[in-house]
């Protein structure tokens, strides 16, 4: 789904978002509420630049607008993979975006992550990842690296990785594998603006996606080694 | 001198901290390993590749964790991730006077995928949790791996990092940049790029480390000790200050630069003296050049 | 379904004569290439038994040789041996071996 399109289903037509090249920003009306909207598209990678535009809004929206909820709409490769980047130290952006989120959440702004298309490793661990609570769509898929660049370096087969990214959910990138490890909350199907209305209103505020992961099986060593580190003598 | 980045995890935290002061929590014995690797084929470690606990740093106890870089290049499976997250948690609630982290790491653990990329997250939120609790959080780098990926990005959440000349702190390692982009962009083979991009000089000169040490563990612990109370409450000012930093840094370097001048145009930039030697120069000299 | 042979497991067993008596548990080596980690713990006197996971498949009868010589050289009683090995020559699991034997005798008993 492009991102237009899912701004009318979520929002209305005259929802006011625009894109400056891969970068979604906006303040729309939800609910009779303004609501921050951040994101990306064209399944951008995630460079330098396009890190400090989302924290500028999202410090922006923490100094003007206290208590204003912030939706964040995922479509990204992942990080930016050029020289210049590293240079200049995109984990160090990347990091500085994650925390103006984490700062956001701790100022008690609600902060949602919606995953429409893709979401790839560094660039979900500083959006969605980092998010009170991160929800998908469920055609959208969730990967840490593409298969040939994970075979080169792991020297796995790219059958096997091929054959495991069909049915293990370790390595399948469909949503409900993260759904299902706890890392994605849930998936947004038909009424996405009820859904929405539901996340603002009760998404949690501490992580629980271990446990999460847990109840419903997809993941379930995490809480329990997390609960034996707090008890060790 | 001995070498931090030929030192395993354990010898690492034998020698850096106080002599005999480390208590273990989910020591081997315990047999925490990964329940994914199996089925690929491949060994498990009995700690999963990281050494948790606490211990005391001249006198002061502190919870400290050691990433192990030979085991998965150090990578965050599910049970290395909780591990960490299970430390960080403990220090919100035992209050130590400070969480060292020894990272090791190409980033997520990519035979563990899914859940290693959330077992990342899951570090950072915790990690966020223990800063905002006023407790220091410091990291040191110093191995052969360097800190990469995921790991890269939670090393910059941390109040203080700590450095060697041969420590490399980024995202994407070299070789997918080049598979990404071809020989041009970036040739991994070329060492000399790869330290003028990642190495602990480079982020020394910029500002993306706070201390640049030899590759000695003695340096890594005197370092460590002097950081014990460095603090960087994450207010808005502070997160203003960086977003400026960073803007004007990314402002300063012109786009277009071969990987010959890149990394000297920004140094120059930046206001360093006679940019061309720092590869040549030891430690102690480039330590004098930083002009932040 | 499996595409992969997935991991070797194997066991052995011996009689020593020097018990170990108790003591904390040793981890020796690490799991990289061509190396291994050997840990440990006390275990059932008179036996040392040992169990080998290892991703280099097919390699008991060389296994069974290293650690009958194992054997020879220390005759432990009273100890369980565990090995994670990432296919490591016999001569780096002999020395780990010893490490970890050497290791166990520099702490003493606890």
């Amino acid at each position: 789904m492009d991102w237009q399109t899912l701004a009318a289903r979520l929002f209305t037509a005259d929802h006011g978002l625009t894109a400056q090249g891969d970068f979604i920003s906006g303040t729309v009306s939800f609910e009779g509420e303004p609501l921050t909207v951040i994101g990306t598209t064209n399944h951008a990678p995630i460079g330098v630049e396009l890190a400090l535009a989302q924290a500028r809004v999202i410090l922006d929206t923490i100094e003007r607008h206290a208590g204003r909820s912030i939706l964040i709409l995922i479509d990204t490769q992942g990080q930016q993979l050029r020289r210049r980047d590293e240079l200049l130290g995109i984990n160090r952006a990347m990091a500085h975006l994650g925390m103006c989120i984490d700062l956001a959440r701790r100022r008690g702004h609600v902060v949602i992550g919606l995953v429409y298309d893709q979401a790839l490793s560094g660039g979900f661990i500083t959006s969605g990842l980092i998010a009170d609570a991160c929800y998908a769509l469920p055609e959208a898929e969730i990967r840490v690296m593409r298969l040939p660049a994970m075979a080169r370096i792991t020297k796995l087969a790219p059958e096997l990785l091929e054959s495991l990214s069909q049915a293990n959910p370790v390595f399948a990138p469909g949503v409900e594998n993260y759904v299902a490890m706890g890392g994605v909350r849930g998936l947004w199907r038909d009424d996405l603006a009820g859904d929405l209305r539901v996340a603002l209103a009760g998404s949690p505020t501490v992580d629980e996606r271990a446990r999460d992961g847990a109840a419903r099986g997809g993941r379930r060593l995490a809480a329990d080694v997390v609960r034996r580190v707090l008890d060790a003598a | 001198m001995i070498s931090y980045a030929e030192a395993s995890a354990r010898e690492r935290l034998a020698l850096l901290f106080d002599a005999g002061s480390l208590r273990e929590w989910l020591p081997p014995a315990e047999r925490l390993t990964s329940p994914h690797l199996a089925q690929l084929g491949v060994p498990c470690a009995f700690d999963d590749g990281v050494v948790i606990g606490r211990a005391t740093l001249s006198g002061r106890l502190v919870f400290v964790a050691a990433q192990e870089g030979a085991f998965m290049g150090g990578g965050v499976g599910e049970v290395h991730g909780a591990k960490l997250v299970g430390l960080l948690q403990r220090a919100l609630r035992d209050r130590p006077d400070a969480v060292l982290l020894l990272a090791d790491s190409g980033g997520v653990r990519l035979h563990e995928a899914n859940a290693g990329l959330i077992a990342v997250s899951e570090v950072m939120r915790a990690l966020l949790d223990v800063r905002a609790a006023g407790i220091p959080v410091i990291v040191l780098i110093g191995s052969n791996n360097g800190c990469f990926g995921g790991m890269g990005i939670v090393a910059r959440c941390a109040d203080h990092v700590v450095m060697s000349d041969i420590g490399r702190l980024a995202m994407s390692g070299p070789e997918v940049i080049e598979a990404s982009h071809g020989v041009e962009e970036f040739d991994a083979r070329d060492r000399a790029l790869v330290w003028r991009t990642t190495g602990g000089k480079h982020r020394w000169l910029t500002g993306d480390c706070d201390a640049l040490v030899e590759d000695d563990v003695a340096a890594f612990r005197s370092a460590a000790i002097e950081s014990l109370d460095t603090r960087r409450p994450l207010t808005l000012d502070a997160l203003q200050a960086e977003h400026r930093q960073l803007a004007s840094r990314l402002a300063l370097l012109p786009a277009g630069l071969d990987g010959e001048t890149e990394a000297i145009t920004l140094w120059q930039r930046l206001g360093v003296s006679e940019p061309v030697r720092v590869p040549a120069l030891d430690v102690d000299a480039v330590r004098a050049l930083r002009t932040a | 379904m499996s595409l992969h042979a997935g991991i070797e497991t194997l066991d052995f067993s011996y009689d020593g004569r020097h018990a170990a008596g108790r003591f904390a548990p040793v981890l020796v080596g690490v799991v990289g290439s061509g190396n291994l980690e050997v840990l440990l713990e006390p275990g059932e006197a008179p036996h040392c038994r040992v169990r080998v996971e290892t991703s280099a498949r097919g390699f008991g009868p060389i296994w069974q040789a290293v650690l009958d010589d194992f054997h020879e050289r220390h005759a432990l009683a009273g100890v369980r041996v565990s090995i994670n090995d990432m296919g490591a020559t016999p001569a780096v699991v002999s020395l780990r071996l010893d490490q970890a034997v050497a290791e166990l005798q520099s702490e003493g008993q606890p």
